[in-house]
């Protein structure tokens, strides 16, 4: 494009007045804005002492849980969908036959590669029973690679630890529950 | 014979411990302003800034005081690591030359007023709270010495042979060879009030009419001020060192040891603007309320009392200097010497004489008090700004026009029928 192009508009830069020329505009505004900001309320949040607010925990993406239904039994129907759906390849089923008369398969065994997995909730979308749910735990650490990999106990435990402060996310959210 | 030990080893005995109280007192005031500079930063960026470090192997926090070690140590043990391509010689001398002169400039800088200790052998004088008292040109020394300042700068610049830093290096020298001047003007209009180069006489001429010379001279003192923060290059003057362009500038090359001795000589000069701008204007130790007897006749709460007025002033300017940091953006570099040149050397000036004229006035013996230097000290102030303002502003308007940005008109018949 060129300088004289029609559709540029070029604007004229407003006049210095006496005062903007003397400095003095500027010099009080910097200073009243660094003065107000020296004693005004702090943003840092003192993180391992104080607890960062979480603001919905409903679309927070932290750890992993496995939901349990009303009998106490795990969700999951091994549908597979969630491992297919897993961009990063961090979820491990082995599903067998169901014990209980209302679904076909359920999860022998059900690992989560909490170190490979990038939280990136596709899991709990696919899910067409909401059984795999990201909780708003955010700080998890861990000693081994070994120990970062979730079992299915795990998992239900997080269910456990959570259940009280973040209900399941179905109803409210339009899922199947 | 015998020889009275006691009164020859007292003159020797008490500069030495002066300069060992002075040199602790400003590696420690260094290491606690940097923590000061980066709570300054936090606050005013609404952060909490550092405050987890206290005492060492424990969990006592302390606010974070115990930070100034950790930092400490961190220099201490890191690798001391010199580039291949630096000339060794000066890269090594220009921290040396630049922290050996902004210690130097402490010798005549009075931290206090005097102590009426009465030790053998000072002949009954009570104790000067001066590194080297009684110089009478200690203006001149200490201007001599911050001019020293810049060949530090400079070497480091130059020895370590990349392009940052020299261009860093060759920034200083321009910036602080235009700053000295308005600097001097500054000073001068406050010798010829005072009738002295001595810093401490120059505390006394204040004290005694209870006047600060920034009262009468505001015009020298916002020419001293804007000069010593350039001379310090604090921001809005950090040029040698800006980062977004030059990296570090002068010590981009520097690690270690060597970079914590020019870390330190810049929080010096700091200090050193701080104390000259409290002394020359703000009045050194003197408050009004406090008497000023004659200083062999000073009682010891008067003495403890005008070294805490003097401190706490000095810290007072040092807030408004980290504070400053943080309230204008950095000035570009035709801007500074516009500034320099065009600003601030013609208000040096004419503030230089105003003051010439009306000591002149009165030192005739004709009247005027003490409102006749304040009324022309305002006076000219003002009408000096306001003309400054409206003759060379600072505003050089270098953004593209639309007459300028215009293409030239390019007429290729000349070329085709040829």
């Amino acid at each position: 494009m060129k300088a004289n192009d029609p559709s540029v508009t070029w604007i004229e830069e407003p006049k210095l007045g006496l005062a903007g020329k003397m400095y003095l505009p500027l010099f009080v505004q910097g200073l009243t804005t660094t003065t107000k900001h020296l004693f005004g309320p702090k943003v840092t949040v003192s993180y391992p002492e104080v607890r960062p607010k979480i603001d919905n925990p409903l679309i927070y993406r932290g750890v992993h849980r496995l939901n349990k239904d009303e009998k106490g039994r795990v969700k999951c129907v091994a549908c597979f969908l969630c491992a297919t759906a897993c961009p990063a390849h961090c979820i491990d089923i082995v599903g067998i036959e169901s014990p209980w008369p209302d679904r076909e398969k359920y999860p022998q065994s059900f690992t989560i590669d909490e170190l490979r997995c990038i939280y990136c909730g596709m899991c709990e979308e696919a899910c067409p029973v909401d059984a795999i749910e990201l909780t708003s735990l955010f700080d998890l650490t861990g000693r081994s690679r070994e120990e970062m990999i979730f079992d299915k106990e795990k998992l239900l435990s997080v269910y456990d630890q959570t259940k009280d402060a973040e209900p399941m996310k179905s109803a409210s959210l339009g899922g199947t529950l | 014979m015998s020889i009275d030990w006691q009164s020859l080893m007292a003159p020797l005995i008490v500069p030495l411990v002066k300069i060992a109280l002075l040199v602790f007192g400003l590696m420690t005031a260094a290491a606690y302003l940097v923590l000061l500079e980066r709570w300054m930063a936090a606050w005013v960026q609404d952060r909490l800034g550092p405050n987890r470090v206290g005492i060492p192997l424990t969990r006592i926090k302390l606010f974070g005081l115990g930070q100034p070690l950790a930092d400490g140590l961190k220099f201490i043990f890191k690798e001391e690591y010199t580039p291949a391509h630096v000339d060794k010689a000066l890269y090594i001398l220009a921290p040396l030359s630049i922290m050996a002169a902004a210690l130097a400039i402490f010798a005549v800088v009075p931290f206090g007023s005097v102590l009426p200790l009465d030790l053998p052998g000072m002949g009954g004088q009570p104790i000067q709270l001066v590194v080297a008292p009684n110089v009478d040109v200690g203006m001149i020394y200490v201007f001599a010495l911050s001019s020293i300042a810049v060949y530090g700068v400079i070497l480091g610049g130059w020895a370590s042979n990349n392009k940052y830093s020299f261009l860093g290096g060759l920034r200083s020298s321009a910036q602080l060879i235009a700053y000295e001047i308005p600097l001097g003007l500054g000073i001068l209009g406050v010798v010829l009030a005072a009738g002295s180069l001595r810093l401490d006489a120059i505390i006394m001429a204040q004290a005694e009419t209870g006047l600060w010379f920034a009262f009468t001279q505001p015009l020298g003192f916002s020419v001293f001020l804007i000069a010593a923060f350039a001379e310090a290059a604090r921001l809005p003057f950090d040029l040698p060192e800006c980062e977004q362009e030059l990296i570090g500038g002068y010590h981009t090359e520097y690690a270690g040891m060597k970079l914590l001795l020019f870390l330190i000589a810049e929080f010096l000069h700091m200090v050193v603007a701080a104390f000259l701008i409290v002394i020359l204007f703000l009045g050194g130790w003197h408050f009004w309320g406090m008497s000023v007897p004659a200083d062999d006749l000073i009682t010891w709460p008067q003495a403890i009392l005008r070294i805490l007025v003097l401190m706490a002033k000095v810290l007072a300017v040092i807030l408004f200097f980290m504070l400053v940091r943080w309230s204008w953006p950095r000035f570009r570099f035709d801007q500074l010497m516009n500034l320099a040149w065009k600003v601030m050397l013609p208000l040096g000036i004419v503030n230089l004489l105003a003051v010439a004229a009306v000591v002149e006035y009165q030192h005739d013996g004709n009247g005027g008090g003490v409102a006749l230097p304040i009324l022309v000290g305002w006076g000219v102030a003002l009408v000096g700004w306001i003309l400054a303002a409206s003759l060379a502003p600072l505003h050089t308007d270098n953004r593209p026009r639309m007459e300028v940005m215009q293409p030239p008109e390019f007429e290729p018949e000349g070329v085709l029928s040829r």
